[in-house]
């Protein structure tokens, strides 16, 4: 590929002519929108961008972009995936799914891909609940969730999204709230940035089936003291002024809110943020309130060095490559005066 | 009748007594040998030596390994037998033999399992070493099967070999377990001698397996030398000669089926030109192939253990779309979990290729038996109407043609096709000379370019095809997916005239195979006439060598007509199974090919169905065809 420089582009030229049909007021207009902005912002080439997505509202998103785009089966994506992106590297790959795709049916999947630590994006839209098959509750709802197949309230535990993909052995894991344009943006960089699967948990918001589930820390009354934005670096800071954040309770290894000059609390009390530190970013994870966003891990794995490119199929150097594996080992040749052994390569 | 053990004869080359002269040996047109003992007792190994040795004489073969049922059995129980059997001759062998001439049993739980199918008055050979009270008991027998008539009607070798094999090794400093493991290869010596065969390649590769223990190359092949003499001088091994088969000039080397499949789908990909993307799981009788393409990244084939049976579907299929040859192999019960993921491939018209190594089932089955029950699902096992191409293999060496024909199937059409084989293709090996890849027609598949003008959706007018639009080329961005598409746009349409529309192009596609299949042949007899015994897959050999029988006794009347194309089926096979009064259909199934051409030919099709976890034998098709014949010899 020649080094053309980024053409100029913005958000549209990024959109398809299709119709958008999500709900009004679905969660899903901002995230498309802030996808559209971060592919215009790297400078993406739509040719080489691809958005592999499985079944559920999440996995309409392919439709809306004007780039290459698959929309599979039902929890499969991270593995059609792996297959887009094994065969052609220089593929940008951007997986949708969301909590039903992504961790029930999908969720073995889901640990594989990051497991592998195969070079794409993946954005799981969480809405906790089952938007496009009418309201059932999910494996990340959480317990007591009413809901047509839970009319009593749901009994389950849910499982983590974040916690599932560092247990999985991703490199990369952050969280982002829909309608916040900005952090969203600058995580979605984040990820097409790191070298290896990166895993982006996206609270979205169904206003139909499951309307408001994060307001407790996602509405804007709530934000200052729910929402801890980490930076590589930085503080863990949060509240009003910044003035609270996270400190190590030592004895019961586990974090907690503080706040900078109460109970003899200083700035030196706090935590910076070092998102190579996986133990640090399952504390993260857990946290409940408030609820860590932005790029929780951060390691990627080193580079294996790159093996020679064997000739392409159908040239005559490979030709001559399977000619001589096909004539591996015994060999022996019939002609006249009947069978002879002939100089095949021991195997 | 009493079994002498023979007394250690002397390994003294120089007292060897004079060879039996060629011409004293009993000349066959064919034999079957069945090696036989514990799975420690290198009973696989043996076989592909001898397999080996044969080859070089220039005989035909076919082989097929019957591996013990559990990785590693208590030692010297009936469920711990590895048996190997090889059937050879100077003529065209299409299968591993019925019944084997000639069994070398190492132990008693060998005899025990493998006696039942040694021919009347065939030969055993036994180490009447291996026969105490205690392995005797580990067997199940409750006396020696040597001294209670249990041979009575054999030609019985019962000999030392455990004792001579230790006399052999012994100057070469290896302790008792490991001399006693050189048995088989003094049983192969003397196998080897009974049929004449050259031992020199053998010690060949003796040196080279063995080469970093130098003293196990000089007890092995000790063993094999003494076996070998022992045959030559003790004059109680018959002897037999086996003229070399008319084989076609070329280059040669054994291949099982597992192999030329792979193979096929290797040089397939290069004949199309473009990568191969290989993904399965581990399975029984499949996992060879996931090896050996494996072994293949040097060649520029991406081979993916995936975690699951879907998951190596969907990695195919996401290769597929990103233009390689997506490959995906498994057996029975992972094939039935691909379904969802093979009608995607249909929905979007992606060239997948699909291999059953068909086994026993339903469920679980018999993972090591063969069988051909997967007919059914290959055809029909999806939900919706999605149909795909359906080819079957016949016999090892013809896995290598129907895979190349199954990549150029796929990409033609832009379709899934399955390929059936079955533990029995995948397992046997015969010989199979090497193509020259130069003189293999090549198919090369087109990606769509920006300059074509084309559309991702517009259809090729004479296949109905789709171009294949791969992510990466400019200009051509389009979204792809399960839902039902417009037929020109591809933008989703829950239209119904579209949907009609739609279905019936994927199935017209598919039946438009037919026109570049070509026309169903007649493998043997007459192309008219009283009986047509049909078949399909590795059925071949046994239905081939038995119509051959027949019509070499005078019963002319029956022709062989076998399928290896179930989906179309060629476009004149209705009227070629016209032609004849009675249409009997052979499977190892219930009726699954018979049941299709009752459907698709109106025709008044029989079937013969065994689903017994094992090959059809010669003589069960010999009395089958009579039997439909009329009866009367």
């Amino acid at each position: 590929m020649s080094a053309l420089p980024p053409p100029t582009v913005t958000a549209k030229d990024y959109a398809s002519d299709q119709e958008v049909r999500w709900c009004p007021g679905c969660g899903d207009y901002a995230i498309l929108k802030a996808v559209q902005r971060a592919l215009a912002e790297l400078g993406a080439r739509r040719e080489r961008t691809v958005f592999v997505s499985g079944i559920g509202c999440s996995s309409r998103f392919p439709y809306y972009l004007a780039t290459y785009g698959f929309h599979t089966i039902h929890g499969r994506a991270p593995a059609i995936a792996t297959g887009i992106k094994l065969v052609n590297p220089a593929l940008d790959v951007w997986v949708v799914t969301g909590d039903g795709d992504g961790l029930s049916i999908g969720g073995n999947h889901l640990l594989h891909l990051l497991r592998r630590n195969i070079d794409v994006q993946l954005l799981l839209f969480n809405n906790e609940i089952y938007g496009l098959t009418k309201g059932q509750y999910s494996p990340t709802s959480r317990p007591g969730t009413r809901s047509p197949s839970s009319p009593e309230g749901s009994t389950e535990r849910p499982v983590s999204p974040a916690l599932f993909a560092l247990g999985a052995g991703a490199r990369f894991v952050a969280r982002a709230i829909d309608v916040q344009q900005k952090p969203l943006i600058e995580v979605l960089k984040r990820a097409h940035a790191h070298r290896g699967a990166s895993f982006v948990e996206i609270y979205q918001n169904c206003i139909v089936y499951n309307d408001g589930v994060f307001a407790a820390f996602a509405d804007k009354a709530n934000a200052a003291e729910a929402q801890l934005h980490v930076v590589h670096g930085q503080p863990l800071r949060f509240g009003a002024g910044g003035r609270r954040g996270l400190a190590l309770d030592r004895k019961g290894l586990r974090l907690v809110a503080v706040t900078v000059g109460e109970d003899g609390v200083t700035d030196s009390d706090l935590l910076v943020h070092d998102e190579t530190n996986r133990v640090l970013a399952t504390m993260l994870a857990a946290l409940e309130r408030p609820v860590a966003l932005g790029v929780l891990y951060c390691e990627p794995a080193p580079v294996a060095a790159t093996a020679a490119t064997p000739p392409p199929f159908g040239s005559p150097e490979l030709a001559a490559l399977i000619e001589g594996r096909l004539r591996r080992g015994e060999l022996w040749t019939v002609g006249d005066a009947g069978a002879t052994p002939a100089g095949g390569q021991p195997r | 009748m009493a079994c002498e053990v023979f007394a250690p004869m002397t390994t003294d080359l120089a007292l060897r007594a004079s060879p039996a002269a060629r011409s004293s040996r009993r000349p066959l047109e064919s034999a079957v040998v069945r090696f036989a003992g514990d799975s420690g007792d290198g009973i696989q190994l043996t076989g592909l030596r001898f397999t080996a040795a044969t080859a070089l004489a220039g005989n035909d073969l076919a082989t097929f390994p019957d591996f013990p049922a559990e990785i590693r059995a208590p030692a010297g129980t009936t469920y711990g037998v590895s048996a190997f059997q090889i059937n050879f001759g100077a003529r065209a062998i299409k299968t591993s033999g019925d019944r084997p001439d000639v069994l070398v049993a190492l132990n008693p739980a060998a005899l025990k399992v493998e006696l039942p199918v040694l021919k009347a008055g065939g030969v055993v050979i036994v180490d009447s070493g291996a026969f105490a009270e205690r392995d005797l008991k580990r067997a199940g027998y409750e006396r020696s099967p040597l001294a209670d008539g249990t041979l009575d009607g054999y030609q019985v070798l019962a000999i030392d070999i455990s004792r001579l094999t230790l006399e052999a090794v012994k100057p070469h400093g290896v302790s008792q377990h490991e001399g006693l493991r050189c048995r088989n290869f003094w049983a192969l010596g003397l196998v080897y001698w009974m049929f004449d065969r050259d031992r020199e390649p053998t010690r060949a590769w003796i040196a080279r397996r063995f080469a970093d223990e130098p003293r196990l190359v000089a007890a092995n092949t000790a063993a094999l030398d003494a076996g070998h003499i022992f045959g030559e001088s003790s004059e109680i091994a018959p002897a037999y000669r086996v003229e070399p088969a008319p084989l076609a000039p070329g280059q040669y080397r054994v291949a099982t089926g597992g192999e030329a499949l792979a193979f096929g789908l290797l040089v397939g990909a290069h004949l199309a030109g473009r990568p191969l993307f290989f993904a399965s799981y581990p399975i029984t009788p499949a996992s060879p192939i996931l090896h050996l393409m494996s072994a293949w990244r040097a060649l520029g084939v991406t081979t993916l253990q995936a975690e699951d049976e879907i998951a190596a579907a969907c990695a195919a299929i996401g290769a597929a779309y990103a233009g390689a040859i997506g490959v995906t192999s498994s057996s029975g019960p992972g094939i039935a979990l691909k379904s969802e993921a093979i009608g995607l491939a249909v929905a979007s018209e992606l060239p997948l290729v699909i291999v059953d190594t068909q086994r026993a089932g339903p469920s679980t089955g018999m993972p090591t038996k063969t069988e051909q029950s997967d007919l059914n699902l290959a055809l029909f096992g999806r939900h919706g109407e999605a149909p795909v191409v359906v080819l079957a293999a016949r016999s090892p060496a013809d896995a290598f043609d129907a895979a190349v024909e199954a990549v150029r199937l796929a990409t033609r059409f832009m379709t899934p096709v399955y390929l059936l084989s079955d533990g029995y293709i995948a397992n046997a090996a015969q010989p199979w000379k090497i193509p020259d890849l130069s003189s293999l027609p090549p198919f090369p598949a087109r990606l769509c370019q920006p300059a074509d003008g084309a559309r991702p959706f517009a259809r090729d007018g004479e296949t109905l095809a789709r171009p294949w639009v791969v992510p990466g080329t400019p200009g051509l961005e389009y979204r792809l997916g399960g839902l039902e598409k417009d037929e020109l746009s591809g933008a989703i349409s829950y239209d119904p005239a579209n949907h009609q529309r739609m279905t019936e192009l994927r199935a017209a596609k598919i039946a438009g195979v037919a026109a570049a299949i070509g026309e169903q042949g007649i493998d043997a007899g007459p192309p008219t006439g009283r009986l047509a015994v049909v078949g399909w897959g590795s059925t071949w050999g046994p239905i081939s060598r038995a119509v051959s029988l027949l019509h070499q006794r005078g019963v002319g009347d029956v022709a062989h007509i076998h399928l290896r194309h179930l989906c179309p089926l060629p476009r004149n096979l209705g009227s070629l199974l016209a032609g004849y009064a009675k249409v009997l259909v052979i499977e190892m199934n219930s009726g699954q090919l018979q049941r299709l051409l009752r459907a698709e030919l109106l025709l008044q099709a029989v079937g013969y169905h065994k689903v017994a976890g094992q090959p059809l034998t010669i003589e069960e098709v010999e009395a089958v065809l009579l039997q439909h014949l009329g009866g009367g010899r």
